[in-house]
């Protein structure tokens, strides 16, 4: 974990500057600015309702596939607004990749959950695929587990197994960033002990942006926690300063269990 | 209340009983030195009973603390810098044990009763000070126990001095100065440990860490 006493080495990959959202005529996030460091886990945490998803789904601009939205700021990603022309949504969701709450595979075997990304980006060859399946499992620290049964269906995995499927299936197309949103809610605790195992292994390659209700969960495996209140920053520090002394009477609240 | 603010009430609370009880000691510890009073001298033993009970109690609310609450901020620091007053305050209760066990071994005596008395009252005034800045969260008191340590070490290095000379000049008190030094050095460790506990207030209330500052200046890393 990042100690105040350790400067900063890794460059920003993901730039938030004065931006607002909207859902038609409700705003969700307002005068949002903050920066998030490559291959650095950063925890956002707040109430129910402040904006945390909103704000992930921004990154790879899923929301517009169902609502119309309405985005005003930059988001850049290495330097890139990806709010502006000449960015490829689909490209974008390749780089940015999701992870939800409740496991959510496809109704195909593990394999095929996992080749399906893949796929869509044209790769067809069986040896290219088996290798990049193989790949994306063990990075997963799924492929000790369902090495001999990739034909079975996923839908017949525990629930842990599943969400490190859909970890698996994001990470198959080689993504840059993986938003994950509440990825261990629907856990016990073994599953969620592995699922957070993987985030610092992940970290080392990839840049992550982590929802999570849980205090403690954001305390162990993220290296900066933002608190977002009302669609609003309220407070983004290093973890280990959010947890020892943060600077918001109010972040302190949160954090303590006193708020509202 | 809610359960974990009333659980962190009661660590607070135990730890000003402790303070109150080691407030006595300390004040018990001086009038046996100073009166020769084997009663209050056993009092001071007795009383030293109810300062390991609570240290046992004290350390199973901070553990508890820790494993169920899980606490953070401010929280955080009240229970770890807990785990630490609570074993100085214990040790307050020691040293003033040590002292009041000589309080029968140190007449007739060899020092002026203002001198011997010099370093209970300067400790008694740090150890209350440190207590009050824990009570009142007041960072100003509890750096002025911290700077008032040097009063208490000058007075331990002058009376040291006058106890070797008066046991080169007399081998009569050679006895009795042996004793005082011990004495003495009690109350030394005393005013320590007063600074230890205004350091983990300081820490409580800022989240820095008051102790070493020379390391902090010129870090390691």
């Amino acid at each position: 974990m990042l100690s105040p006493k350790t400067p900063e080495t890794k460059p920003v990959k993901l730039s938030v500057k004065d931006v607002a959202f909207s859902y038609g005529e409700k705003k969700i996030l307002d005068a949002l600015t903050l920066d998030i460091h490559a291959e650095r886990v950063t925890a956002i945490i707040g109430p129910s309702g402040c904006g945390k998803s909103t704000f992930l789904k921004c990154f790879n601009r899923i929301h517009e596939v169902t609502t119309a939205v309405k985005v005003s700021g930059d988001m850049l990603i290495d330097g890139v607004d990806i709010y502006k022309g000449g960015i490829d949504e689909i490209d974008l969701r390749r780089r940015v990749g999701m992870v939800f709450q409740k496991p959510n595979p496809f109704p195909k075997s593990i394999y095929e959950n996992v080749a399906f990304g893949p796929r869509l980006f044209g790769v067809n060859d069986k040896v290219t695929l088996d290798v990049l399946v193989e790949d994306a499992l063990r990075k997963a620290a799924l492929w000790d587990e369902v090495k001999d049964r990739l034909k079975e269906s996923a839908s017949g995995m525990s629930g842990g197994q599943q969400q490190r499927l859909c970890i698996a299936r994001a990470l198959a197309v080689g993504p840059e960033v993986l938003l994950m949103d509440e990825p261990c809610s629907a856990l016990d605790p073994i599953a969620t002990s592995k699922i957070e195992e993987l985030i610092m292994e992940l970290k080392e390659s990839l840049t992550i942006v982590i929802v999570t209700h849980n205090m403690q969960q954001a305390a162990r495996v993220s290296d900066y926690t933002a608190f977002f209140w009302l669609g609003r920053l309220v407070e983004m520090d290093l973890t280990e300063r959010i947890f020892t002394t943060p600077r918001e009477r109010m972040t302190e609240d949160y954090i303590t269990g006193r708020f509202g | 209340m809610r359960v974990f603010d009333s659980e962190l009430k009661e660590l607070r609370d135990g730890i000003m009983a402790m303070a109150g009880i080691a407030e006595e000691m300390i004040d018990l510890t001086i009038q046996a030195l100073s009166e020769r009073s084997r009663t209050k001298a056993e009092r001071v033993v007795q009383l030293d009973r109810q300062m390991d009970e609570w240290e046992l109690k004290l350390d199973q609310v901070c553990v508890d603390l820790l494993a169920l609450r899980s606490p953070a901020a401010t929280d955080l620091r009240l229970v770890a810098s807990s785990l630490k007053i609570v074993p100085e305050l214990e040790r307050i209760g020691d040293h003033c044990c040590n002292i009041a066990r000589r309080a029968t071994y140190v007449h007739p005596p060899i020092l002026s009763g203002d001198v011997l008395n010099s370093m209970g009252n300067e400790t008694r005034k740090m150890v209350r000070q440190a207590v009050d800045a824990f009570v009142s969260s007041d960072a100003g008191l509890a750096r002025t126990v911290i700077s008032a340590d040097d009063v208490v070490d000058d007075l331990y290095g002058t009376i040291y001095r006058e106890l070797l000379r008066l046991m080169m000049s007399d081998p009569l008190c050679i006895e009795r100065a042996s004793h005082l030094i011990l004495v003495i050095k009690n109350w030394e460790r005393i005013a320590d440990q007063a600074t230890n506990i205004a350091e983990e207030v300081l820490f409580i209330l800022e989240g820095r860490s008051a102790k070493h500052t020379y390391l902090q200046d010129n870090p390691v890393d």
